[in-house]
């Protein structure tokens, strides 16, 4: 079919990428493998832009007093950086992870839409070089925080507007993507696949997925009212009009909980993979694990007013929304004791995928304590808005999310690339990436606690060490992400050729059925399962 | 039903769920209201009803008055600073504006309440946010608010705040 | 720079307590932390051991066990009765924070870009109004001087409140969502424009307490501290009646004449307190607020001068109000010194205008 080949890509020969080669072969690829490498390497590149965001805001705030940036520019770093890592590179990471991996691992030859694959990818590019013109605009990139709360909002210049659009595009695309994900999981499985035999990570993705359906719309009803609010005369937001501020945080957050376990159950997910194949031995409690994640995101629903619990909401809601928060913690505990007691008289082994598990599994919990902490009200009434939730909800994201993240290129890119990578190097970057994380936030929990607020470009002279301490940390942490792309660049180019299934405990489909590397389109006629 | 039909009308029907879920979210702006009204949070500027006038002279209840104005030229204040009622006791108080721009502006009030809840045994029988207020350029205005508290208020509150903030309406009266 | 804070610096836990609810959160905070530090360790014990146990480099075998009801059940429930344990002093300590009756003291403070404005409503002190704004010099802020022990916890007009009474604060804002923050009360309340919220505190120990706005506000947002100094009943009262007697005599005439020299000199001060944070010390503005350069700026410059501006400010900018803050002398002078600094030359703007103006 293919005249014009990528002969450096991983792929390699092989006659089904279209009908175009170069970068016409991306733009225009249908091939669930492509979009998802594309996504990753999307991510990583966002990740990379909103990390230089964290390394600037760090180095600021190396010291008290004002050095490298205004206070204007601080809060728009502060904002894109959040907005980036989420969308951007924690998001996308994921959808990577499930375009190439929940059609081998159900049996599927591809995604069930295939263009409207390539339209969900090729929307992120759009909302990234939106929010990058945001900041050339008169004012500069919005300065509203990544929750954007109304009336700040109204402040803003043009960069806001840019935000609002880039937010849209984004919402679709997860939509989309969404939309692709659950449509292929319910009805291309393989025969004999039936629901309670996929993979957890299938699992988890569907109930993400929707939840996606279910949260994005808001998200894009929230910022459509700001729009309207900022240009066309009406008062959602503004109490002149019969309008209430408060309003915009209630339907923010009632996408943002959700938004949280958008991210952190495909973390569980890859977890679930990753923990029972170096262990193995089978996933502890299969079914109870998949009650647990439906039982998660549905509670994720009615527990968003924990976010607001200084706007002054009545003492029937607070408590209210804290008993229902506190709740969460038993799903979630069922989980980690599931991870447990499937190490558990196994037979170890700590290649870099399970050592990723093994941090993801030790400090996501740390998150899940300061989350219950920050649940009672009484405590968050003095944490909110200070580093402590600064720390809590980047151990979430960044010990939890990233980790997995991580866990999850180490444990498949053997069957994407066809190669290993050099696992020395993986440790090394384990390791390195530990270290700095724990140092940047761990000291963070402290400066919460001694009280000093978020979003903040100066402080106060009792905040010092713990802020050299953070940003040190963070100036490694950097650095060590650099040794990541190193290690996955020298996989592609020069690794060592992997076997078909190079984790000896691994029993998904994509290791039994599929040779490495992976043809390119996997299973067109169905696998046959036992 | 082949697998490419089964395909769409469960996208169809999952793109429907979205768009359900963008009408949601506005569909939370009525629904908050209704929350508000109910809850006696934040509720805004309807004339409320009396039916019981039972007044009970065994608690008496202060009412703070405060004032506020938000991007407006007017000189805003109540002409006491606070009272004391008895439940069911129909009171009286009145603000003063005073209309500092060389034009007309006109303004709307709305109320708030602390504790929240006390909005809701707060009942307004004559209140000027009712209405907008235009004011001539240089014009003072007295205006009263009329109110009940009502007796089924709860025993442990002695002290309700209600406060005004006066809003420009957009538009009319003419900007400067 | 150097970690010349060291010995200072190692805060890591909440605030010293200066009322009984912040002392309760404490203790709160203190038994939930212990609890869950002693499952942590419990359970990520196990794990280690568990991992250290079953390695396979030492050659265990794995068994293939996946389930096990009773264990399953009580992981779950086990969990969910420590939940209880949380819960219920917590409760407790919600209802005790929302009680803001019978309180001795009522203090209305308005968040406003970038300080805070405080007006006693009731108790002894009424009618005080106060506007409370950074005191910490721009130099200190730019590293151009040394940085004093209170940098960034300092303001011009403090908050002064009598020991062991309790005071209630309403808290609204001007332009958008702040919050009044003061960490040894343990009292944190969002303001919001529009709406009246309240809460509520006790301090039980005289002395200065300093706070800094938590919600995001805009630029000048880490720039905003609340400083609350509490003072024994009699100092209270020596207060309120100095203060009352400052506000006679600040009340400055204003159909008197003054001189260039006069306004500027006041106006310098005023400027510094409530312009400098967007227009700059220079004058230069910054575009990103929108706030444009006075420096050769015509408009300032041309008569009557922009007295209007600063009374009734811009809608949906950081440009306020300040009618409604400053005084005519105040706003007379602030214009005048805009009016002649930075190059600009006009002539000097008179209190009576600005009087003349307001109507």
């Amino acid at each position: 079919m293919s005249a014009v080949i990528d002969h450096d890509h991983a792929h390699g020969h092989h006659d089904h990428h279209g009908g175009y080669g170069g970068i016409m072969r991306w733009i225009t690829t249908t091939n669930h493998k492509d979009i998802g490498t594309l996504y990753l390497w999307f991510s990583f590149l966002m990740f990379g832009v909103g990390g230089i965001m964290a390394v600037v805001i760090r180095a600021e705030l190396f010291s008290p007093g004002l050095q490298f940036v205004n206070p204007d520019f601080f809060n728009q770093l502060t904002t894109m950086h959040g907005l980036i890592m989420i969308f951007g590179a924690i998001m996308p990471a994921f959808v990577g992870f499930a375009n190439w991996q929940i059609p081998m691992m159900i049996g599927a030859p591809d995604m069930a839409f295939a263009r409207l694959n390539n339209w969900s990818f090729w929307l992120l590019p759009f909302a990234a070089t939106l929010l990058a013109l945001s900041f050339l605009m008169p004012g500069g990139a919005p300065g509203v925080g990544w929750t954007m709360y109304a009336p700040l909002t109204v402040q803003m210049g043009m960069g806001m507007d840019f935000t609002i659009f880039a937010v849209h595009l984004l919402g679709m695309s997860s939509i989309l993507g969404a939309i692709n994900i659950i449509t292929t999981i319910l009805n291309l499985r393989a025969p004999g696949m039936t629901l309670l035999r996929m993979p957890l990570f299938v699992w988890t993705w569907l109930i993400t997925a929707y939840l996606l359906l279910a949260v994005m719309p808001v998200l894009a009803g929230a910022v459509t009212m700001t729009l309207t609010d900022r240009h066309f005369g009406t008062t959602f937001f503004n109490a002149a009009g019969g309008g209430d501020p408060v309003l915009y945080q209630h339907i923010f957050w009632f996408f943002g909980h959700p938004e949280v376990y958008v991210v952190a159950l495909p973390a569980f997910g890859v977890i679930s993979q990753v923990i029972p194949a170096f262990s193995r031995k089978p996933l502890f409690g299969y079914a109870s694990m998949v009650y647990a994640t439906s039982a998660i995101a549905i509670l994720s629903f009615i527990v968003w007013a924990h976010h607001m619990y200084t706007t002054g909401i009545p003492v029937s809601g607070q408590l209210f929304f804290m008993y229902a928060t506190i709740l969460i913690a038993v799903p979630t505990g069922v989980k980690v004791f599931n991870w447990v007691a499937t190490m558990w008289k196994g037979s170890l082994s700590f290649e870099t995928p399970m050592l990723f598990a093994l941090g993801f599994l030790f400090m996501f919990t740390l998150g899940g304590f300061t989350g219950l902490v920050l649940a009672l009200v009484p405590v968050d009434i003095q944490l909110q808005d200070t580093y402590y939730v600064v720390a809590h909800f980047h151990y979430v994201m960044v010990a939890g999310a990233l980790f997995a993240a991580f866990a999850g290129i180490y444990f498949w890119l053997p069957k994407w690339t066809g190669k290993m990578y050099d696992e020395t190097l993986g440790k090394i970057h384990f390791w390195l990436t530990l270290v700095f994380l724990n140092m940047i936030f761990f000291v963070q929990h402290f400066l919460g606690l001694a009280g000093m607020p978020r979003r903040i470009p100066d402080y106060p002279l009792m905040f010092e060490t713990w802020n050299k301490i953070s940003s040190l940390g963070a100036f490694g942490m950097g650095l060590a992400q650099l040794l990541f792309l190193y290690i996955v660049v020298k996989c592609i180019r020069s690794g060592a050729p992997a076997p078909q299934k190079p984790w000896e405990g691994a029993d998904s489909l994509e290791w039994t059925h599929l040779p490495t590397p992976v043809p390119y389109h996997s299973f067109e006629t169905p696998p046959v399962l036992h | 039903m082949n697998l490419e039909q089964a395909n769409r009308r469960l996208c169809m029907r999952l793109a429907l769920i979205a768009l359900g879920m963008f009408g949601f979210g506005f569909a939370l702006v009525p629904f908050y209201g209704q929350i508000c009204a109910a809850l006696g949070v934040n509720s805004l500027t309807q004339r409320d009803s009396v039916s019981n006038t039972q007044i009970d002279a065994s608690r008496t209840v202060t009412i703070e008055l405060d004032s506020n104005t938000h991007d407006l030229p007017w000189r805003f204040r109540p002409l006491v600073n606070h009272l004391q009622v008895h439940p069911g006791e129909l009171a009286t108080v009145e603000y003063e504006i005073v209309n500092q721009r060389a034009a007309p502006v006109t303004g709307q009030a709305v109320p708030s309440y602390g504790p929240q809840f006390a909005g809701e045994y707060f009942k307004k029988l004559e209140c000027f946010c009712f209405t907008q207020q235009t004011l001539a350029p240089g014009e003072t205005r007295r205006m009263p608010v009329t109110f009940v508290v009502d007796p089924k208020l709860p025993r442990d509150v002695n002290t309700i705040t209600v406060s005004y903030t006066f809003f420009e309406v957009a538009g009319r009266g003419g900007k400067s | 720079m150097t970690f010349s804070g060291l010995a200072l610096a190692l805060e890591w836990n909440l605030q010293p307590a200066a009322s009984r609810l912040a002392a309760e959160i404490q203790d709160l905070h203190e038994y939930v932390m212990i609890l869950c530090a002693a499952i942590f360790v419990g359970v990520f014990g196990f794990m280690f051991w568990s991992v250290y146990a079953h390695r396979k480099s030492k050659g265990h075998q794995a068994e293939e066990f996946h389930e096990h009801t009773t264990v399953e059940m009580l992981w779950t429930a086990i969990p969910a009765l420590i939940l209880v344990l949380i819960a219920w002093p917590a409760t407790r300590l919600v209802v005790a924070q929302k009680d803001t009756t019978a309180a001795d003291l009522t203090v209305k403070v308005t968040g406003i870009q970038w300080k805070w404005a405080y007006d006693y409503l009731k108790g002894e002190g009424e009618g005080i109004s106060l506007i409370s704004t950074l005191s910490t010099p721009r130099e200190q802020i730019e590293g151009r001087a040394p940085k004093g022990e209170h940098y960034l916890l300092e303001v011009d007009n403090e908050l002064v409140v009598p020991v062991n009474k309790k005071i209630r604060m309403i808290t609204t804002a001007a332009d958008v969502v702040h919050s009044w923050w003061v960490p040894a009360f343990g009292a944190k309340q969002d303001a919001i424009p529009g709406f009246l919220r309240d809460t509520w505190f006790r301090a039980e120990k005289t002395g200065v307490f300093r706070g800094q706005c938590a919600e995001l506000c805009g630029k000048e947002h880490g720039f905003m501290p609340i400083v609350v100094r509490v003072v024994s009943q009699e100092d209270y009262s020596k207060w309120v009646g100095e203060r009352k007697k400052a506000l006679l005599a600040q009340a400055d005439d204003p159909s008197r004449k003054w001189s260039l020299e006069e306004l500027k000199a006041r106006g310098e001060k005023v400027y510094a307190a409530n312009c400098i944070a967007c227009h700059q010390a220079s004058g230069q503005g910054s575009p990103a607020v929108k706030a444009p350069a006075l420096a050769g700026n015509k408009f300032v410059t041309a008569e009557p001068g922009p007295i209007d501006t600063v009374l009734n400010g811009r809608p949906n900018t950081a440009m306020q109000a300040f009618g409604r803050q400053l005084s005519d002398t105040e706003i007379a002078a602030v214009i005048t010194y805009v009016r002649n600094s930075w190059g600009n030359k006009a002539s000097d703007v008179q209190p009576a205008e600005v009087k003349a103006r307001r109507k």
